[in-house]
């Protein structure tokens, strides 16, 4: 089981207004979803959470995970799984490599460290997809794969930033149950930011709602 | 170390300038104790004034500089105006990156291979059109007004230019402003010109000016093109460096202040021609007129640069017809024969040089892209863009005229004890490899999407890993063709070389260059042909390599 995910009054700003803040703790399993329209800052919280934040905003606040105060560490050491709305699969790597190198190093071996990628691709019923190339990807793969290659990093949450705003309205539901299957049965604490009502519905957790206070 | 790297790039780049410069303000007013000037003196400068023809060498340095640039500039901008989005203009794009590659003195001999009274254009009109069966006894190459210079520069000055403009274009949405400007009823041309010129000009405005710098004080092309009674002043100034006689280096230093003065007046020049301009453009703008002769300045820029495009490829083709040619006399239009004896002869000569060459600039070439990779890295991890403050200081060593800051350094090296060495030469060939590499990569650098490196960095990769794993192999092929083009420009270098190197280092540029006054054709078009094949293999080689190292991948690279 992982950690809960706290915000604590956590302030960001843009050339000394206000634009969002929140104070909130997401257990783990839980799913918090942050909603307004575009240009309120929703993305500028995930991006202090995860350590990039634009040197033009001004952060205050703290976020943990349990006990653990992220914000004080390096980005690549907070562990935090980003999703963005395009999968960003790198287009360099096979998707098999792509998954290697999520994956932890820890796991030693090259036999293991493949069968680790294998059952994550299995899992998403992507098998015999190792060795393609992300480029010849559907819409709906490409997901599918930015999933796993976020969970084989065992993230302590995970921060999704409109991650289902451009698949097709099919494809949509399809992959909205199964990230957020996944976190939950992962005990992972999701923050989600959106602006589609249907996404937060589907989250089925709290909602923090910016568009009347914006 | 990593927040090392401007300051590091800085200093290797500018170093030379400034305590260049320092050198030759110095001697210039007497001051070289190992010279035997140890008070300050105006005699240098006397001295100069009293060379016959100093005025007539300004005036041909000044007017075929402004000349060539002002002719490049205009033919580009009038072109680009009528012909974007054509498929004429996707033609001479594919053409001119190439040539942009050539080295100044290669495209130089071309040309003069080609125009000169016995040159390969009067070859093809004789005798049947002009009547002539020996060549006609006119001054068409190294005219007295430097006209066949000025046009060389321009040849050579436009795919620079050109492909300046390109980089530019896209940040002007030059297709939705165009379609606008036609729905008022704007011809293309006039459209163009009020609704993207305005936009384009501010971000090519240093390149031209770096044009200006280099073609009014240009030695390599004035020695092959240019008049010689008397030559344009650079080119008197590295006669007298280079003299066995020590004096006239006082002499030389006065002349090398002013030679930066006149290139300094040239570019105050333009920025006066500038603001009458805008201020008569935003005049022709208020005042509706939709069209600009459009029809006309088509057809005219349309012919023009695929003239001077043309000439330049053909000019080329001679080079290595001469290097292949057996006998080959006045008026046949090609040789009797063709044979591999030039070749023969002089391969393991120019072996030498090719090899002197390639110490010289591969090494330069992995610091420069080393650094640039660092710089943009860097600036990327600090997520802050330095381009607005830094780019006039990347292209400061562009602007200043080369013979102004050489001259000093070739003193300094010679009191640190460096002189004609390998490192010195190096040194001064990374003053203008290091800014070029920086310009050709900071784009496709900067147009990364940065959430890779945000995931990279999200799924635990160290800085390092993101980098390494990440961001280089997605510039790849960037990082490819700005070390090609660090390649070109390090071996078409002739004045760093020549000045630094002492006359000991002989480079394919600066063998090719010495061979001009020979009159040895078939040598010149060899070594000539030299200087293009090594950067069109630098080229090849960065359009082959990321290709094949990631060949299962389709490409979808963004930005290069």
């Amino acid at each position: 089981m992982s950690e809960p995910l706290t915000f604590e009054k956590v302030e960001i700003s843009l050339a000394g207004q206000p634009l969002i803040g929140l104070d909130r703790t997401i257990g783990p399993g839980e799913v918090l979803t942050v909603m307004g329209p575009s240009g309120v800052g929703k993305s500028s919280l995930l991006a202090h959470a995860a350590g990039f934040l634009a040197p033009a905003f001004r952060a205050r606040g703290r976020v943990l995970s349990g006990s653990i105060e992220v914000t004080g560490l390096p980005a690549h050491k907070r562990q935090l799984g980003l999703l963005f709305q395009d999968p960003l699969l790198f287009p360099h790597l096979s998707v098999g490599a792509n998954l290697a190198f999520a994956l932890a190093p820890d796991l030693k071996g090259r036999a293991a460290r493949e069968a680790a990628v294998a059952a994550a691709l299995a899992d998403v019923d992507l098998s015999e997809f190792a060795g393609r190339d992300p480029a010849t990807l559907s819409g709906g793969q490409k997901a599918r794969v930015a999933l796993m290659r976020v969970l084989l990093s065992r993230p302590r949450a995970l921060l999704l930033d409109e991650p289902f705003s451009k698949l097709d309205a099919a494809l949509r539901g399809q992959i909205r149950k199964l990230v957020f299957g996944k976190a939950r049965a992962r005990g992972l604490p999701v923050l989600l930011v959106t602006h589609d009502h249907a996404d937060a519905e589907a989250a089925g957790g709290s909602i923090v709602d910016l568009t009347l206070s914006a | 170390m990593i927040r090392l790297a401007p300051a590091a790039t800085l200093v290797l780049m500018l170093a030379p300038v400034a305590a260049g410069l320092a050198g030759t303000l110095l001697p210039a007013f007497g001051l070289v104790p190992a010279l035997g000037g140890e008070t300050l003196s105006l005699e240098a400068f006397r001295r100069l004034a009293a060379q016959p023809g100093l005025g007539t060498s300004v005036l041909l340095s000044m007017g075929t500089g402004l000349a060539a640039t002002l002719g490049a500039f205009m033919l580009t901008i009038l072109f680009t105006a009528a012909f974007e989005g054509t498929y004429i203009f996707r033609a001479l794009r594919a053409l001119l990156s190439p040539l942009m590659s050539v080295p100044h003195a290669a495209a130089a001999f071309g040309l003069a291979f080609l125009i000169m009274p016995s040159g390969f254009a009067m070859r093809l009109l004789s005798p049947w059109a002009s009547g002539a069966t020996r060549p006609p006894d006119v001054l068409i190459v190294g005219d007295p007004a430097g006209i066949a210079m000025t046009f060389g520069l321009m040849a050579k000055e436009i795919p620079f230019l050109f492909l300046m403009v390109l980089a530019a274009l896209p940040q002007a949405d030059p297709a939705r402003a165009r379609r606008v400007a036609a729905s008022f009823g704007y011809a293309p041309v006039a459209g163009w010109l009020k609704t993207v010129l305005p936009r384009v000009y501010p971000q090519i405005r240093l390149p031209v000016f770096a044009v200006i710098a280099y073609a009014t004080s240009v030695v390599d092309v004035a020695l092959i093109l240019g008049p010689t009674t008397p030559p344009p002043l650079a080119v008197r100034l590295t006669g007298w460096m280079n003299d066995a006689d020590l004096s006239l280096r006082f002499m030389a230093s006065a002349g090398a202040l002013l030679q930066l003065g006149v290139s300094l007046a040239a570019i105050a020049l333009w920025i006066v021609g500038e603001r009458v301009l805008a201020w008569l453009g935003l005049r022709w703008i208020a005042s509706g007129g939709r069209r600009a002769a459009d029809r006309s300045l088509a057809a005219l820029s349309g012919v023009l640069m695929s003239v001077l495009t043309g000439a330049l490829l053909l000019g080329l083709l001679v080079l290595a017809l001469w290097s292949l040619a057996g006998p080959w006399r006045f008026p046949d239009a090609l040789p009797a024969s063709f044979t591999l004896a030039t070749w023969q002869h002089h391969l393991a000569a120019a072996g030498a040089t090719i090899g002197t060459t390639l110490v010289i600039g591969l090494p330069v070439v992995a610091i420069a892209v080393t650094l640039a990779l660092a710089c943009l890295e860097n600036e990327t991890r600090r997520s802050r863009v330095l381009r607005h403050r830094s780019l006039p200081l990347v292209y400061l060593p562009l602007i200043v005229p080369q013979i102004a800051f050489l001259f000093g350094l070739q003193i300094l090296f010679l009191m640190a004890g460096l002189h004609d060495t390998l490192v010195a030469v190096a040194l001064a060939h990374m003053v203008f490899v290091i800014p070029y590499v920086l310009l050709a990569l900071s784009d496709p650098w900067r147009a990364i999407d940065p959430r890779y490196g945000h995931v990279a960095s999200a799924l635990g990769a160290s800085p390092g890993r993101t980098f390494w794993r990440v961001r280089l192999p997605l510039a790849r092929r960037a990082v490819a063709t700005a070390a090609a083009l660090g390649f070109a420009v390090s071996v078409a270098q002739y004045l760093p070389t020549l000045l630094i190197g002492g006359g000991r280092t002989a480079t394919v540029t600066t063998e090719a260059v010495a061979l001009a006054s020979g009159g040895n054709r078939r040598l010149v078009g060899l070594y000539a042909l030299l200087q293009m094949a090594l950067p069109f293999a630098a080229f090849a080689l960065a359009a082959v390599i990321p290709a094949v190292t990631f060949r299962h991948r389709r490409e979808q690279e963004p930005g290069a």
